[in-house]
C-alpha cells in the first residue's frame, strides 16, 4: 500500500508535464494558423516554423 | 473599398497604401488581407515574393486568416506598401488593407481564457479518477476501509478543488454578473452546485463520511467548458470571417492634395469639399457631383436597378456605386458618416435593435429551469427535516438534488447543435454568423427576395440581337471590359479583335472591322435617337450603314425558379421587393413563379413591406445583396446575403452563403429547423433526466458513482444526438 505514496506523486508529475507541454504549444502559437502549417510541412526548403 | 483583384488592371490610380502603414520602433509594418492564397506553393510565392523587396526584413502569411503581415528592417530608408501591393498583383493574387487599429485587437482573449481553463479542468478530471475509482469501490464494500477512503478522498480534494476554482472562474463571473443585474441565468444553477459540491465534500472528508464528490465537480466543470469553449469558437469563427468580409478591407478613397496627386486616406476620413479619383473598378466612398471626366456607374447595389448610370461632370453619385469605365474626379459633398451609405447604417442599427430582442432556446429554457430546481433543493432540505432525519443528512440530500441536476447536458445541448449545424452549413458553402440566428432562421415562415443579384445573377446577358451583326459587333467588344461588351463577346465567343480601337469612357467603342470605322455603345454614340425605354441596350454601326440593335437583360440564376418552388412546396410564403424598374421585376417574378412582386421601392420603404408582414404575424426571411437591402436584412427576422453582395449587406446578414447557389436558402432554412428539433429533443432529455434523477436524489439513492455515471452519461447523449445533424446529410 505504501507503495502508492511514491506512484501517486509521479502519476501527478506526468500529468503535469503534459499540461506544461500543453500551455507551451499554445503560448508558441502553434494553433494560430493550422491550415497554414499543414501546408508548410510540404515545402521543402526551410522557412521558419509554426 | 478598393480590392486589386487580379481581374482589375492594377494602374497608377490605384490607391496609394501609406496610410495604412503602422510605424514601430522596429521598423514599419503592413497588414493585407491575402485574396485566393490557398496550397503550400502559394505560401512560399507569395512569402519569398515580398521578402524580396527593397527593406522588407520579414513577410508571414497566415493562410487561416489570409492575413499577410509585412515588416520592413528598421534600417529600411523607405517603406513602400505600394510596392507590396503591386508586387501581390504580379504574382496573381488579390489584396485588400487591414484596418490597422482592427488588426491590433486581433488576439482572441477570451478564447485564449477558455483554453487554458479547459486544459486545467482536464488535467483535474483525469488524475482525480486515480483516486476516485478505487474510493468508488470501497462503496461496495470491498477491503478498502474507511480511512484509506479518506485518504483517497484527501488526495482527490488535493487536485481537483484548486483545479475547479481556477476552471470554473468564467462561471462564477458570469453568475455574479447576472445576479448583481438582477436576473439569473444557466451560470447561478451551475456555480452554486459547484461551490456547493466542493463544500460539502470537504465537510464529509473531514468527519470520514461517503459522499465527497471532487470527481464530479471537476468532469461537470470540464464537460461544461467544452460546451463553452464550442459556443466560443464558433462565435469567433462566424467574427473573423465576417471581419475578414468587411471590416478588414477598411474602405479607402483617394483624394487629390493641392499639387495634384492622389494619396490613398481610409473613406472615414473624407471630409466635405475633398476632390476624389474614382478609377476604374472602385468603389464610390462617399457621395458627391462629378467634376470632371465621363463613365458608367453600377447602381445595382445601391438602387437595385440593373440598368449602368450615366456620369459626367455635374452628376450626382451615390457612395456604394462601382465605377465600370472611365476616370473620375469627384467633388464629395458629405464626409463618410454623412452618405447615403451612413443613413444606411443607422437604418440597419434601428432594425437590428428589435432583433436583440429576441430571447434564445437556452435562455428560455434557463428561465425555466433556475427556479424550479432551486425551489426542489429546498423543499427536499424542508422535507428531510420534517420526516426526522438529521440536520447534516438533511443538507446532504438538498445538495444531491442540486449535484445530479446540475444543468451539465443543458449547457452543452445548444452549442454542440449548433456546432454541427454550422459545421453542416459551412460544408454547403453557407456561412452562419451566430447561432441565435439558426434559431431565428428556423421559425421563418416568409421568404422575401431581393430581384437584382439574387433571384438573378446580376449580371447583363443578351437576349435580343441580330445574328448577322453579332460577329462584328464582337470584334469591337472583345476590345472593352465593360459588362455589357463582355456579354456580348461571350455570345460571340472567341475570335478576332478590332484594328485601332479605342474607348470612349461613358459613351462605347470605337474602331475599324475589317477595315471599315465601326461603332459599337450609347445611341447617341453611334449618332441616332434611342428608342430606350426601360431596357439595356446597346448599338452597333458600321460607316455608311444602318445602325444595328443588341438588348441586354439580367438573367434569372439556373436554380432560382428550383428554389422557389421548394420553399413553397413546404408552405412558406414567397415575396419579391426590388429597386429595380416594373417590367423587369415582373418578368424575373414569372420567370420564377412568384404572384407577389412589388417594384421601384426605396431603401425605407422595403423595411415598411417586411413590417407590414411581420404585423401579419409572419416571421420573415430576407434574401438580399444590396446597400438599399441592408436596413430590410436587418429589420427582418432572419437574413441572407449572396458572397458577392456588398459589404454592408453581408454585414447586415445573419447568414452569407458564398457558393453561387440560391438553393443554399433551403438548405439552410432545412439546417436550422433540423437543428432546431435536436435542440428541443436535447432539452426534452435533461428534463426527463432531471425527472429521474432530482426524485432518486431525494430519496437518497445518489452516491459519487452514481452520479458520475449519471452526469456524464447524460452529456454523452446530447452531444451524439446533436451529430445526426450531419448523419442525415451524408444520406
Amino acid at each position: 500500500m505504501n507503495i502508492i505514496f511514491v506512484l501517486v506523486p509521479i502519476a501527478i508529475m506526468m500529468a503535469l508535464l503534459g499540461l506544461i507541454g500543453f500551455f507551451w504549444t499554445f503560448r508558441s502559437g502553434q494553433y494560430e494558423d493550422p491550415k497554414g502549417d499543414a501546408m508548410r510541412i510540404l515545402d521543402d526548403h526551410k522557412r521558419d516554423g509554426p | 473599398m478598393t480590392v486589386y483583384a487580379p481581374s482589375t488592371a492594377y494602374t497608377a490610380d490605384a490607391a496609394d497604401l501609406s496610410g495604412f502603414l503602422r510605424t514601430e520602433a522596429d521598423g514599419a509594418h503592413l497588414d493585407l488581407l491575402v485574396r485566393g492564397a490557398t496550397c503550400a506553393a502559394c505560401i512560399a510565392k507569395i512569402e519569398d515574393g515580398i521578402e524580396a523587396l527593397a527593406g522588407v526584413a520579414h513577410a508571414r502569411l497566415n493562410l487561416t486568416t489570409g492575413r499577410l503581415s509585412v515588416a520592413w528592417a528598421p534600417s529600411a530608408d523607405r517603406a513602400d506598401p505600394n510596392a507590396v501591393v503591386a508586387a501581390l498583383h504580379q504574382l496573381g493574387y488579390g489584396c485588400a488593407p487591414f484596418d490597422p487599429e482592427e488588426a491590433e485587437g486581433q488576439i482572441d482573449r477570451e478564447g485564449r481564457k477558455l483554453a487554458v481553463a479547459l486544459g486545467v479542468a482536464g488535467f483535474g478530471v483525469g488524475n482525480v479518477m486515480m483516486f476516485s475509482v478505487p474510493a468508488w469501490s470501497s462503496l461496495f464494500g470491498q477491503e478498502m476501509g474507511e480511512h484509506s477512503r479518506t485518504a483517497m478522498y484527501w488526495m482527490s480534494a488535493l487536485i481537483g478543488a484548486p483545479c475547479v476554482i481556477f476552471a470554473a472562474q468564467t462561471f462564477f463571473t458570469s453568475a455574479w454578473r447576472s445576479l448583481r443585474a438582477g436576473h439569473a441565468n444557466m451560470d447561478v444553477p451551475i456555480s452554486l452546485g459547484l461551490i456547493l459540491t466542493l463544500t460539502v465534500s470537504f465537510s464529509e472528508t473531514l468527519q470520514g463520511g461517503r459522499h465527497a464528490y471532487f470527481d464530479a465537480a471537476a468532469s461537470l466543470t470540464f464537460l461544461l467548458l467544452i460546451g463553452r469553449y464550442l459556443d466560443h469558437q464558433l462565435r469567433a469563427k462566424a467574427r473573423s470571417a465576417a471581419r475578414a468580409l468587411m471590416v478588414l478591407q477598411a474602405p479607402t478613397a483617394q483624394r487629390l492634395d493641392a499639387e495634384g496627386h492622389a494619396r490613398g486616406i481610409p473613406a472615414r476620413e473624407v471630409k466635405p469639399g475633398d476632390r476624389l479619383v474614382i478609377a476604374p473598378g472602385d468603389r464610390v466612398p462617399v457621395d458627391g457631383i462629378v467634376e470632371s471626366g465621363l463613365s458608367e456607374l453600377d447602381v445595382a447595389l445601391v438602387t437595385g436597378e440593373s440598368r449602368p448610370l450615366f456620369a459626367g461632370p455635374g452628376v450626382r453619385i451615390w457612395a456604394g456605386a462601382l465605377n465600370l469605365s472611365g476616370r473620375l474626379i469627384l467633388r464629395a459633398d458629405t464626409g463618410a458618416d454623412a452618405s447615403t451609405l451612413a443613413e444606411t447604417a443607422r437604418l440597419m442599427e434601428a432594425g437590428a435593435q428589435s432583433k436583440s430582442r429576441y430571447v434564445r432556446l437556452a435562455d428560455k429554457a434557463a428561465a425555466i429551469y433556475v427556479p424550479v430546481v432551486h425551489s426542489l433543493a429546498a423543499a427536499s432540505l424542508v422535507g428531510a427535516l420534517m420526516v426526522g432525519l438529521s440536520f447534516r443528512d438533511a443538507v446532504m440530500r438538498a445538495v444531491c438534488v442540486l449535484i445530479v441536476t446540475c444543468p451539465c447536458a443543458l449547457g452543452l445541448a445548444v452549442p454542440a447543435v449548433q456546432i454541427a449545424a454550422s459545421g453542416r452549413l459551412f460544408r454547403a458553402g453557407v456561412l452562419v454568423k451566430s447561432g441565435a440566428a439558426l434559431e431565428r432562421l428556423a421559425e421563418v415562415n416568409h421568404v422575401v427576395f431581393d430581384k437584382t443579384g439574387v433571384l438573378t445573377s446580376g449580371r447583363p446577358h443578351l437576349v435580343a440581337f441580330d445574328p448577322s451583326a453579332l460577329q462584328s459587333a464582337a470584334q469591337l467588344a472583345r476590345a472593352s471590359r465593360h459588362p455589357l461588351s463582355r456579354a456580348l463577346a461571350e455570345v460571340a465567343g472567341p475570335g478576332p479583335a478590332g484594328d485601332a480601337v479605342h474607348e470612349a469612357p461613358g459613351m462605347g467603342v470605337e474602331g475599324r472591322v475589317d477595315g471599315v470605322p465601326a461603332r459599337l455603345g450609347r445611341a447617341a454614340y453611334v449618332g441616332i435617337e434611342g428608342v430606350g425605354g426601360a431596357e439595356t441596350e446597346l448599338w452597333f454601326r458600321r460607316q455608311g450603314e444602318a445602325a444595328v440593335r443588341f438588348v441586354f437583360a439580367d438573367d434569372l440564376r439556373t436554380d432560382a425558379a428550383e428554389t422557389v418552388a421548394a420553399l413553397q412546396r413546404r408552405g412558406i410564403g414567397v415575396s419579391i421587393l426590388s429597386g429595380d424598374l416594373p417590367g423587369a421585376v415582373r418578368r424575373a417574378a414569372e420567370g420564377v413563379g412568384v404572384v407577389d412582386w412589388r417594384a421601384e421601392l426605396h431603401p425605407a420603404e422595403k423595411v415598411a413591406a417586411i413590417e407590414a408582414l411581420q404585423a401579419k404575424g409572419l416571421k420573415v426571411l430576407m434574401v438580399g445583396d444590396g446597400v438599399n437591402d441592408a436596413a430590410a436584412l436587418a429589420k427582418a427576422n432572419a437574413s441572407m446575403a449572396p458572397g458577392l453582395a456588398s459589404e454592408i449587406s453581408q454585414s447586415a446578414a445573419d447568414l452569407v452563403f458564398t457558393s453561387d447557389r440560391l438553393v443554399s436558402v433551403a438548405t439552410a432554412m432545412e439546417v436550422a429547423r433540423s437543428a432546431k428539433a435536436r435542440a428541443l429533443e436535447n432539452f426534452a432529455f435533461s428534463a426527463l433526466y432531471n425527472l429521474i434523477a432530482a426524485p432518486a436524489a431525494l430519496v437518497g439513492l445518489v452516491n459519487p458513482i452514481v452520479a458520475a455515471i449519471a452526469m456524464s452519461g447524460s452529456s454523452l447523449v446530447v452531444s451524439l444526438n446533436a451529430l445526426r445533424i450531419f448523419a442525415r446529410s451524408r444520406r
